[in-house]
């Protein structure tokens, strides 16, 4: 297999151009830390963006920073650490869950639209988002967005790179807006709730003026040690004040106490990479299903009753993170029978090639809209040699 | 009035009497308007210097009669121009001759509100101050707040991605949106998203929001509503030169305050608003900002505490803290009314690039130096925390000329913000207003990418053609 790394964009774009000319399918990778995620692909050659690397902008009051897109996410974190600041989304970090090594990459983090638990706050890593540059399959360099908040200035294209992992452009670089780091975090939890009543709980809070920046639930086998969690940020007077006051609204539902420092970021973090669910290694495949808060439990239910499965919930109830056994169609059929249903839609996050390239690792689309996915990815890559089939098979 | 349309199309302006037969068969009477008269009500938007009457206008009542009247359309190569409630200033509604104007404005009913999932399905005509109107008995509201929200419906929010006020915190529309109703040009309805967040595949609804008409027609919306907070008071700072304030906010931010509301005003803006709303703000200042922040009382209290603090340094002349509604009430007052207030003292228009904030000293030196070189005045209010700036450029339409001259001083101003490191528009959009700018901002690969995804929805140009893409250069996919 032919690897290319290029050195800035016109090496890329010259890739690719040659690429699309000869009609080379191309994997676009980072340090593929990811690789076991999507539909496996196999092509002769891969494109990574490891030798674009550093970051090429960064104004603290201004609240941007802008990187090349194979800069290490640790190295953007640490970045903005150093002004006190921070990426709004969270970004979960795949590598436990996968049983992966290596570092991942911020051109991935967009392409991937990689959230977490802060998304029901801050938004999406897309909502973040300003600005990308990408080769698109006819090897062209085309800009979109910008390094500014407010933009509205023709297509936004940045929100179709992010979330199109890599199949409409390699992702040369990216511009990210940022939040100041809350001065403290803490945390309300309650302990031994049902699924149902935790939502309800967790809906309370999130439905309050208290500016909530995390709320899950994690059942546990024994109803007692289910935890509810619910998180604040700002500065410390606030946080004080919330504390109290969502304790308050809250109450009905059981003792809430506080939980904060190491503990309780380790806790967040294990939510964030879906490792309460479980940890690398293990035999399992793993559903990451979005619907609205109040049916997570119902979705639940009916997978539950059906398989074998564990779970938990981030976002209020409205990210429920599935583990299921590796027999049969993986609970494909009952997972999706409740995402139509109920509303949302759910991606097999983790699970062997051999049956990732077997089951739908993104929920199947309505005619319609894969009629409009295949005229965009068309409109991007012509010759369909950017990952192809790694979303959808034949795309 | 220097804006060309393209010349209208001969042979469907002859096939009028039949076009109207054909429409007229497929919605209920009343929905149908034909008269020159009434047609007039619809010839403009908010950039009233440029009209055109269409060859008709369709108001349905439901998403089915919105997909027959498209794929009509698309079958008769009839252009349509979608529209909502008209108040574009990027004249993003204006009809063309041989185009039908196709108005959500009667489907406004809210379909659904869920309040433990935070969200409200709605039609797409319904106000954008509707929806917040719907929810507030529950204490919520729908955040994105432009200043033109009694009239503007959610279907204009999203066709230009509309902002408000308050998007330092909250965002703009496309960060408030969970899914919507599209109708495409040959009829098909398509379902984008839900009430849940993140979409599975391509994120077709990021795409639509923003795209101004021209990729389909929106029906239905579901947005996010959100528990407002327990209160909101702003504080009032003056200074005396303009580095002062810009730095200011630069140091508010980097202390780690997102203030609600971050609103910058200059001197000509502050006398002119002052002479119209007696709001109490000082005249002995080249730069005024407004800095509102949420919370309970206390929280209130310590936030502007820190916020005064961090504005010592750089020694304000005035600092007026807000210590109630009314005195809350007094401060706003001035700011909102600054169109209306601008709009007795001369004529303008209003544009709205956004810059880096760091480029601010910098840039109102030079759009001061624009304007004057074309004999004109501008006074400047904008959202300092995202740099999205709204100068108002003054004239005189008796003098002939005058106009003329705003509207290329308006354009320097705008090639001004792409200069440095911004962008043309931050919120009212494209439209025919800054069409052919289009290339100062984007060189011809990024625009023909945007043009050939396009042409997935539309590749006959029939949707809302005459907007957003210069003339010249077009292709179909
Ligand atoms: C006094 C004043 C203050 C304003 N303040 C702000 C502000 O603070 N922030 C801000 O962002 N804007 C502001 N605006 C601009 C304007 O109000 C917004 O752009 C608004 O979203 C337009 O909504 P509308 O319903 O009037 O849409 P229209 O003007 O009718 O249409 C706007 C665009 O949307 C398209 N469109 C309309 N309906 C549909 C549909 N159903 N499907 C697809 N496309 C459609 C039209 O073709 C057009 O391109 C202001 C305008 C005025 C007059």
């Amino acid at each position: 297999m032919n690897s290319f790394s290029p050195r800035d964009e016109q090496d890329a774009s010259a890739v690719i151009a040659e690429a699309a000319a000869k009609g080379t399918p191309l994997t676009l990778m980072g340090n593929g830390t990811k690789a076991a995620m999507g539909r496996p692909n196999q092509t002769e050659a891969s494109v990574s963006s490891v030798g674009l690397s550093g970051v090429t902008l960064y104004e603290p009051a201004e609240m941007v920073i802008g990187a090349r897109s194979g800069t290490p996410l640790s190295e953007i974190v640490a970045t903005l650490a150093e002004k006190n600041q921070q990426l709004p989304f969270e970004p979960m970090d795949y590598r436990p869950l996968l049983g992966t090594k290596g570092e991942p990459t911020i051109g991935a983090v967009a392409a991937m639209n990689i959230s977490g638990p802060r998304r029901i706050m801050a938004g999406a890593a897309r909502d973040s988002l300003i600005g990308v540059r990408f080769i698109n399959g006819r090897g062209e360099a085309v800009k979109s967005g910008g390094r500014v908040m407010k933009n509205v200035t023709g297509l936004d294209l940045v929100k179709l790179q992010a979330g199109a992992w890599g199949t409409l452009g390699f992702l040369t670089e990216v511009t990210f807006k940022v939040l100041p780091k809350p001065e403290r975090v803490s945390t309300l939890l309650i302990r031994g709730l049902d699924d149902v009543t935790a939502i309800e709980a967790l809906s309370a809070a999130l439905g309050s003026p208290f500016d909530v920046t995390g709320a899950a639930h994690l059942p546990a086998p024994d109803r007692l040690g289910a935890r509810t969690l619910v998180r604040l940020e700002g500065f410390s007077v606030s946080v004080d004040y919330r504390l109290n006051e969502l304790r308050r609204l809250l109450k009905g539902f059981g003792t809430a106490d506080i939980f904060e420092g190491r503990g309780a970021d380790a806790l967040w973090q294990s939510v964030r990479d879906a490792t309460v669910l479980q940890e690398r290694g293990s035999d399992r495949a793993v559903w990451r299903v979005s619907t609205a808060p109040t049916k997570g439990p119902d979705l639940v239910a009916r997978v539950a009753t059906t398989i074998d499965a564990q779970w938990f919930y981030d976002w209020g109830g409205g990210l429920v993170w599935i583990s299921t056994p590796l027999i049969g169609d993986l609970g494909a059929t009952v997972i999706r029978d409740a995402t139509k249903a109920l509303g949302g839609h759910a991606t097999l996050v983790s699970a062997p090639d051999s049956e990732r390239s077997r089951i739908d690792v993104f929920e199947p689309q309505t005619d319609a809209v894969t009629m409009l996915t295949r005229g965009i990815k068309a409109s991007f890559d012509p010759a369909g040699i950017l990952n192809p089939g790694r979303m959808y098979a034949g795309l | 009035m220097s804006i060309a349309f393209p010349k209208p199309d001969e042979a469907v302006l002859s096939r009028r009497s039949e076009i109207l037969a054909g429409l007229g068969r497929l919605v209920a009477p009343e929905a149908l308007i034909v008269s020159e008269d009434e047609r007039r009500a619809f010839e403009t938007d908010g950039l009233t210097a440029y009209r055109q009457l269409p060859l008709a206008v369709v108001l349905p009542s439901t998403t089915e009669e919105v997909s027959a009247v498209l794929r009509f359309c698309r079958d008769h190569g009839v252009k349509v121009v979608p529209r909502g409630a008209g108040t574009s200033l990027s004249g993003g509604a204006i009809p063309q001759e041989d185009a039908i104007v196709l108005g959500v404005a009667k489907m406004n009913r809210v379909l659904e509100v869920d309040f433990k999932n935070r969200i409200a399905r709605v039609q797409s005509g319904i106000t954008n101050l509707g929806i917040s109107q719907a929810v507030a008995h529950e204490g919520f509201f729908y955040a994105p707040d432009p200043s033109s929200q009694l009239a503007c419906t959610i279907a204009g929010n999203i066709a230009m991605n509309s902002g408000g006020a308050h998007c330092l915190k909250y965002g703009v529309t496309t960060n408030n949106l969970l899914g919507v109703t599209l109708v495409l040009l040959d009829g098909t309805v398509v379902q984008l998203g839900g009430d849940y967040l993140d979409s599975g595949g391509y994120d077709l609804l990021g795409l639509i929001t923003g795209s101004e008409g021209q990729l389909g027609v929106v029906t239905e919306a579901t947005v996010r509503i959100l528990r407002a907070a327990e209160g909101a008071r702003p504080a009032l700072l003056g200074f005396e030169r303009v580095e002062d304030a810009g730095a200011c906010v630069a140091a508010i931010i980097a202390a780690g305050i997102i203030p609600v509301a971050l609103e910058y005003m200059d001197r000509p803006a502050i006398q002119i608003c002052e002479a119209f709303a007696h709001a109490g703000y000082p005249l002995d200042v080249d730069a005024m900002l407004i800095i509102e922040v949420e919370g309970s009382d206390a929280e209130i209290d310590d936030m502007l505490r820190r916020i005064v603090a961090i504005a010592e340094p750089f020694r304000p002349k005035t600092v007026k803290v807000s210590q109630s509604e009314a005195e809350s009430a007094a401060i706003w007052k001035g700011r909102k009314s600054a169109f209306g207030a601008t709009g007795r003292v001369a004529d303008y228009i209003c544009m709205d690039g956004t810059i880096p904030t760091g480029q601010l000293p910098y840039v109102l030196r030079r759009i001061d130096e624009i304007a004057k070189s074309y004999g004109l005045g501008v006074a400047n209010v904008f959202h300092a925390g995202d740099g999205n700036l709204h100068p108002l450029v003054m004239f005189n339409t008796n003098k002939p000329g005058e106009m003329e001259k705003a509207e290329a001083a308006g354009e320097d101003i705008l090639k001004l913000c792409v200069e440095v490191g911004g962008c043309l528009t931050g919120e009212h959009g494209v439209g025919i207003e800054k069409r052919d700018l289009m290339t100062y901002q984007f060189n011809p690969m990024d625009l023909e990418q945007q043009m050939r995804v396009r042409g997935v929805f539309d590749p006959g140009w029939l949707l809302n053609p005459a907007k957003v893409f210069p003339l010249e250069g077009r292709f179909a996919a």
